[in-house]
């Protein structure tokens, strides 16, 4: 609690005793006062608990913010006292009093733990100086400077680490528990925990540029972004309380007026009126449901920049997908060694010699997948032939590794794999030897990504690739996709995009059945930027992606794991929910308190609930969508 | 010119609203004011910035007298 919360509570103890105090000394001590010594006793409670709202309802009329709800409880109390109900106007000042500071603490609770959450802020990095490791700030550091972080610090800075090996807790970036190993020469993020070991890094990034801070502007700006809800609802509030105060005022005098009703009586059912007139259960409740819905995302590995993007992303029924270090790894491997004429290992050994000297990405994925090294004394004479392969000399005879396309300028009779990828051929001395495929992995968990989108609801699921058609379908029909386009161009991305935008739109305007409300694109931002930002909702993968893609995305996923697509949609899902939840539960008590009040069934105490007790059950629930959604 | 600012003792979203209603009515002003994070953000024009934060200083004491922007 802070000071002023616990000046409040004292002041509501306080209060409450004197409040017994003259409840008891009125009616049972001295049953026969006059009325101004008994006013005088319940004066003095009530002056205790609320005076500061007395204060600044007056001063904000002053101001000339008449619908202030420090001025509506004033009335709503004093009209009390006018009517001789005594206890009753301190009662709902003391009642109101306790659940503004409930509400204070509530929201300064969840406040707290959200920023707790969001607390991967550095506060210092190590470095060396004169021999001596000394403590500065983040900021002072440059790029090049070698820090040092211990066991238990958090890595202030990017970098590259030059000595040492640790376990990294990367929880805080992407909300995977289990530790990540890293060792000399590994890239290492701002925001992990050091748990092993002392690491001596090369910073590659200042710190405005470092993954730490870039989180955290992305996730501080998240809440000036706001959904149509939140719009809706402070527009809402802005007639809301007029309305009702203006209804207070009819309900006081058309009764008596008109139908000779009894002045008091109807004066107090207005009363009511005035407390449940204050908004302020719907105003908190509704932006904190968006502010929790996306720290809870974060929580899970999942950056989204804003409640607007949240509550688009809870309505995609349709997922693009680019294929390539989204679905797909982006790393070659070896997938299958099919040899004619001699043992697997052979082929194998023989095809990394002839690629010893190659750089290209498919020789280096052949001379990983082979495990003794090359001797180099055995290589001859070797001649790169660009696009289609290598040709060296190699323990003096003649070897040719490549496409298809050069086994037949070598003169070699080759054969066509059933396997899908790409193909390199070997032969030796004018003789076929056999092929190695090396195709692009699939990620582990693509598979389960796609069916749990189709079981959250998903309509439709297509993949974009610019591979050839036998690859890109054969992985489409693995992990279950819907529909494939491949050999695509940048540019043809973005127009089959557009394509299906465009029949969104067509359902929109009801013009034409098409299937899809709203298009999300998850691209690794390697040439789909243009797209990224096309789409409805963009959701880059931010582990591997380029800078330009974080920033054209709305979704950044920190851990570049397409199972977490599902998971931000169930997030986004259960965000809305509460938000619904919250706007229906609140407006629903008021209406039915109002009805009742009008009908003079509900009295203060069911009024006073529905301002302050309605806004504390409200922040409660909205809590809920901070929570971590299990696996 | 956009800039962040803090926000003290603002405790209630409502006025949090009105405050950011109002600054907006200022001409060339763009201001989000995020009652969670206890936080402005105002991008107005760059020459007439500091005159810009004087009048918003004031609308919001206007509208919420116990807040109190951090400059």
């Amino acid at each position: 609690m802070t000071k002023k919360q616990k000046k409040t509570l004292m002041r509501i103890i306080v209060s409450a005793v004197l409040l017994v105090l003259a409840y008891v000394f009125t009616g049972f001590v001295f049953e026969d006062l006059n009325w101004w010594i008994k006013l005088l006793c319940f004066f003095v409670p009530y002056a205790v608990i609320g005076w500061d709202i007395l204060f600044k309802a007056g001063r904000n009329i002053a101001h000339g913010q008449i619908f202030d709800e420090n001025f509506l409880m004033c009335l709503a109390t004093i009209g009390a006292f006018a009517i001789g109900e005594y206890p009753e106007g301190v009662f709902v000042m003391l009642f109101y009093q306790v659940g503004e500071l409930f509400q204070s603490c509530a929201v300064e609770k969840s406040r707290r733990s959200i920023s707790e959450m969001m607390d991967i802020r550095p506060d210092y990095a190590n470095i060396e100086r004169e021999g001596e490791i000394i403590r500065v700030d983040p900021e002072e550091i440059n790029v090049g400077d070698v820090i040092v972080v211990k066991p238990g610090e958090r890595i202030p800075l990017d970098g590259v680490i030059l000595s040492g090996s640790a376990s990294l807790d990367t929880a805080a970036l992407t909300g995977e528990s289990k530790p990540r190993e890293a060792e000399e020469g590994d890239e290492v993020l701002s925001g992990c925990v050091n748990l092993s070991g002392v690491l001596n890094i090369q910073v590659t990034k200042e710190f405005g540029q470092s993954t730490v801070s870039k989180i955290l502007d992305l996730v501080e700006n998240a809440s000036g972004k706001k959904a149509k809800a939140e719009n809706f609802i402070t527009k809402f509030a802005r007639y809301y309380t007029p309305c009702v105060v203006i209804a207070a005022v009819l309900l006081a005098v058309i009764p008596p007026l008109v139908l000779g009703f009894g002045w008091g009586e109807w004066l107090q059912r207005a009363l009511i009126f005035l407390v449940i007139s204050c908004p302020c259960a719907l105003v908190i409740s509704v932006p904190l449901s968006f502010f929790g819905g996306i720290g809870g995302a974060s929580r899970n590995g999942i950056l989204v920049k804003g409640g607007n993007y949240l509550e688009a992303l809870s309505k995609t029924d349709c997922v693009v997908f680019d294929k390539t270090g989204t679905l797909t790894m982006g790393v070659f491997k070896v997938t299958a060694v099919h040899p004619d004429k001699c043992s697997k290992e052979q082929l194998l050994e023989l095809a990394a010699a002839v690629e010893f000297y190659s750089e290209h990405p498919i020789a280096r994925s052949i001379k990983e997948a082979c495990p003794q090294e090359t001797d180099k004394r055995r290589l001859g004479e070797v001649k790169e032939i660009s696009g289609q392969g290598v040709e060296a000399v190699i323990d003096g005879k003649k070897v040719f590794a490549g496409s298809g396309k050069l086994m037949e300028k070598a003169g070699v009779k080759w054969r066509q794999c059933h396997k899908t990828g790409t193909t390199v051929n070997v032969a030796a001395e004018g003789e076929y030897l056999g092929h190695i495929v090396i195709s692009d992995e699939i990620k582990p968990d693509s598979e389960d990504a796609i069916k749990r989108l189709k079981l959250l609801g998903i309509k439709k699921t297509v993949m974009l690739t610019g591979d050839s058609k036998e690859v890109g379908e054969e992985i489409a029909k693995k992990l279950g996709l819907d529909e494939v386009y491949t050999r695509l161009l940048p540019a043809d991305k973005v127009e089959k995009v557009e394509t299906l935008l465009a029949e969104r739109e067509g359902k929109r305007n009801g013009k034409t059945n098409g299937k899809i409300n709203s298009l999300a694109f998850v691209g690794d931002g390697i040439n789909d930027a243009p797209v990224l930002s096309r789409a409805d909702i963009g959701i880059a993968m931010g582990g591997i992606g380029s800078d330009a893609a974080i920033e054209a995305a709305d979704i950044v996923l920190m851990d570049d794991k397409p199972s977490k697509i599902p998971l931000a949609i169930g997030i986004a899902k259960r965000t809305m929910r509460i938000v619904r939840q919250n706007i229906v539960f609140a407006l629903g008590v008021k209406v039915i308190v109002m009805v009742m009040g009008a009908f003079g069934v509900a009295n203060m105490w069911e009024a006073v609930f529905a301002d302050v007790g309605v806004s504390v059950i409200a922040i409660l629930n909205a809590m809920r969508a901070m929570k971590k959604i299990g696996d | 010119m956009k800039k962040t600012f803090k926000l003290i003792d603002l405790d209630c979203a409502n006025c949090a609203a009105k405050m950011e209603n109002e600054i907006n009515k200022l001409e060339g002003v763009e201001a989000t004011v995020s009652f969670m994070t206890q936080k402005l953000t105002v991008s107005a024009p760059d020459g007439d910035f500091d005159n810009t934060m004087k009048k918003i200083v004031k609308l919001c004491k206007k509208v919420e007298p116990d807040c109190e922007i951090v400059i």
